[in-house]
């Protein structure tokens, strides 16, 4: 219980270090969330629309799961070494398939009948696609989207080891800011992933379909 | 931990030439630590995952049922879980080691912690998924309560048992490779250990390698498991 | 195991839900003879289902009685009375995971009987309920709806029930495969010859399926029970009129068939059997736009004749 006491010591009294780290930890996570999103979202939105790919949405997810974060981070520093790149394209090979899973089935099972229905009024594939299935699955590609920025926020702290910056360098340096350093930064990584988690969970709440307006 | 930076200076021993340049793959090293090092860890790895699988399991199932008797206390155990799960794993184990030390019990109950929200969720969903008519016929035919439970309610849930079982050993295969960062066992021992010597490449690939093979080796044990145990889905 | 065909008396079998306004099944009074089929009729959400769910208690009644063979459901162990009475429903409710054959053995295992035992009821049932008894050994999403209530008759058959309750058993089956499992059923009842309950809101399956009508209206009130024919010929209040429709007098032609009624010498025409209904003979006419129909025996020769004006006497 007193390292407890400790930890929150330390912040009170490094609260500059923690605002630095924590806004690295941010960018990084950030960036690579980012990047995924524009390769991961279209594409699962649109292979759910034309309902093909389940063999691509459905495998990416099963290895997916498969990679370890560890496994991911030391891949990226083998294959492009020290720099912006390593842990970015490893945080984006882990958000890619929840993000592309969730986005495909969320388009590839809304109610069939409402679809047909879109067609029947004369909607385009891309109108319906944004008019009314994206709006019905929105909250599950939001789901997909929250549980990939959990893991982008966790394994950004992992990054440490890699060279990347963020609340992992001090976890994993535990010499140099003792256990007290270490329990703190894990508790702000902690707060980062609940707040990311509940900022998307409030999100899907606000944007459920019922709330949709008429365009 | 020292983080690799600057020029690399390879000091790889006295190894093959592959190994003192730091290529790619060397099989040599692969052939001559196999015994020492790769075997054990991976020996290791799976005993840290089977232990919390199969704790995990244990708990969850015992969770399932209460939750699923007295619907009531679902939803608390769905947010405990759900709030578990957020957590991330590194944090959570540098979280628990001011009270349970560096220890494999530490390591556990982490691994042990991110199941339960998987297995817990797909045991309440699958059990409340069986069709109501089902239900209804079997308590018309005579079942007694348990009867109707052990017979009918839990047979029916066990694809949906089996799917979180899939998602929860793989999920814990691929978060027990971060065990070294409290105590050195499992495959991301070598990880962690080639990281530290200036990113030894054949290391890192095999370990890495052997980690995505186990949990694809244990999901694919699983799928079969599963075929077997439920002929009537594929019917 | 139990056997046979059982009495059913409901005395004043009342049923409310506490904060609802008015009761589900409201003193529900009726006795049924063993071996007879009586239909439970009426509009949906009239408390028909209620009332048959009162009898196996799946409902608890709350206040009256409901006896089988003279012994209140009360006074019996819920799960032996379950047991004892054979259940059906629309949706079916086969177990998904288990074969038929075990399917159609779930009581007869509840009883503890032997493996061999089960095997051989089920192809018997099988047979009973004609299908072939190679499906023992398949699951119930291999068969079509019609076929996965088959099996549902030979489940709820299966542990030699005194007492059947079924629950609009047809109701979700297509119309041409429904006729043939009414005429199946019939046959069947005439050789296992126990007491039904029957529950639809199809007049026309209940007058073709029941000895008894039970016509229940909104609220669970009984408004009359009686033979079809009495029913037909007079409804006890305007209720019942409207629910059996305007075209009573046709529904009531269908009760007869040729061979009730007295025939004249044989004649030209078209032809039709001695089993065809006064109903059928009558649309068959019109059809052949023929004022008399030839009538042949099960061999087909003729033995009489009937004209329109016989018909319609």
């Amino acid at each position: 219980m007193k390292t407890f006491v400790d930890a929150f010591r330390f912040m009170a009294d490094n609260p500059h270090l923690l605002l630095e780290k924590t806004g690295e930890h941010l960018e990084l996570s950030g960036a690579a969330l980012g990047i995924a999103l524009v390769l991961a979202l279209p594409l699962g939105l649109w292979l759910g629309h034309l309902h093909r790919g389940l063999f691509l949405a459905a495998g990416v997810s099963n290895v997916g799961r498969a990679l370890p974060s560890l496994v991911l981070i030391a891949f990226g520093l083998t294959i492009f070494g020290v720099g912006f790149w390593n842990n970015t394209a490893a945080l984006v090979v882990l958000a890619i398939p929840p993000i592309l899973t969730n986005a495909y089935f969320a388009i590839d099972t809304c109610d069939r009948d409402v679809v047909d229905a879109a067609r029947g009024m004369g909607m385009t594939g891309m109108q319906v696609l944004l008019r009314v299935e994206l709006p019905l699955g929105l909250p599950f590609v939001l789901a997909g989207i929250r549980v990939a920025s959990i893991f982008v926020i966790a394994t950004a702290t992992i990054a440490a080891v890699a060279g990347g910056g963020g609340l992992g360098q001090i976890i994993v340096n535990q010499a140099s800011y003792g256990l007290s350093g270490v329990v703190a930064a894990s508790l702000c990584v902690s707060v980062l992933a609940f707040a990311a988690a509940g900022i998307l969970t409030l999100v899907r709440r606000t944007a459920s379909p019922s709330h949709e307006s008429l365009t | 931990m020292t983080v690799a930076s600057g020029p690399v200076i390879p000091n790889f021993g006295s190894g093959s030439s592959c190994e003192v340049n730091n290529g790619w793959f060397c099989t040599d090293w692969v052939r001559q630590h196999w015994a020492d090092t790769l075997q054990p860890a991976l020996f290791q790895h799976i005993e840290l995952a089977a232990i919390a699988i199969g704790i995990g399991f244990a708990i969850a199932f015992l969770l399932a049922l209460v939750g699923f008797r007295f619907r009531l206390v679902d939803p608390p155990i769905g947010i405990i879980s759900d709030f578990l799960y957020t957590i991330p794993s590194l944090a959570l184990f540098q979280i628990l080691v001011p009270f349970t030390g560096i220890t494999l019990l530490t390591v556990e109950i982490a691994l042990v912690s991110y199941t339960l929200l998987i297995l817990y969720r797909n045991m309440i969903e699958g059990l409340h998924a069986v069709p109501v008519e089902v239900v209804d016929a079997a308590r018309g035919s005579g079942f007694t309560r348990i009867q109707t439970f052990t017979r009918v309610e839990l047979p029916l849930a066990l694809p949906a048992i089996l799917t979180g079982l899939r998602v929860a050993t793989v999920s814990t295969i691929s978060i027990a490779t971060i065990a070294p960062f409290v105590i050195a066992k499992g495959l991301g021992q070598p990880i962690y250990a080639a990281l530290s010597e200036d990113v030894f490449k054949t290391e890192i690939f095999v370990a890495g390698g052997m980690v995505i093979a186990l949990a694809l080796v244990a999901d694919g044990l699983i799928v079969l498991l599963q075929r077997g145990l439920t002929p009537w889905v594929r019917a | 195991m139990p056997g046979q065909a059982a009495e059913l008396v409901f005395d004043e079998a009342t049923k409310r839900y506490p904060g609802r306004e008015g009761a589900a099944v409201d003193h529900l009074s009726l006795t049924v003879p063993a071996g007879e089929i009586c239909v439970l009729v009426g509009p949906s959400g009239g408390g028909k289902t209620t009332a048959l769910r009162l009898v196996n208690r799946l409902i608890e009644l709350t206040s009256g009685d409901i006896r089988i063979d003279g012994t209140s459901v009360k006074a019996q162990n819920l799960v032996q009375l379950r047991r004892g009475i054979g259940y059906v429903i629309q949706q079916v409710g086969l177990f998904p995971h288990m074969t038929i054959e075990a399917n159609i053995g779930t009581v007869p295992r509840l009883y503890g009987r032997p493996r061999s035992w089960i095997k051989t009821r089920s192809a018997e049932l099988l047979e009973l309920v004609g299908l072939d008894p190679s499906y023992a050994k398949r699951y119930p999403a291999q068969l079509s709806g019609g076929e996965r209530q088959r099996v549902g008759l030979a489940r709820a058959l299966a542990g030699n029930p005194p007492l059947m309750l079924m629950d609009e058993p047809f109701g979700a089956i297509d119309p041409i495969v429904r006729t043939r499992l009414q005429d199946e059923f019939l046959r069947l009842q005439r050789e296992v010859r126990k007491t039904v309950v029957f529950v639809t809101h199809d007049i026309d399956e209940a007058i073709k399926i029941g000895d008894r009508l039970a016509v229940i209206r909104t609220g669970g009130r009984l408004a009359q029970y009686d033979t079809p024919r009495a029913i037909l010929e007079k409804p006890a209040d305007d209720f019942v009129a409207e629910f059996i429709g305007p075209d009573r007098a046709l529904k009531a032609l269908s009760l007869h068939t040729l061979a009730e009624l007295e025939l004249g010498p044989p004649a030209d025409g078209p032809t039709c059997g001695l089993e065809m209904t006064v109903r059928d003979a009558l649309a068959l006419l019109l059809e052949k736009k023929a004022t008399v129909l030839a009538v042949t025996d099960e061999k087909g020769a003729v033995i009489g004749s009937i004209t329109r004006e016989e018909l319609l006497a």
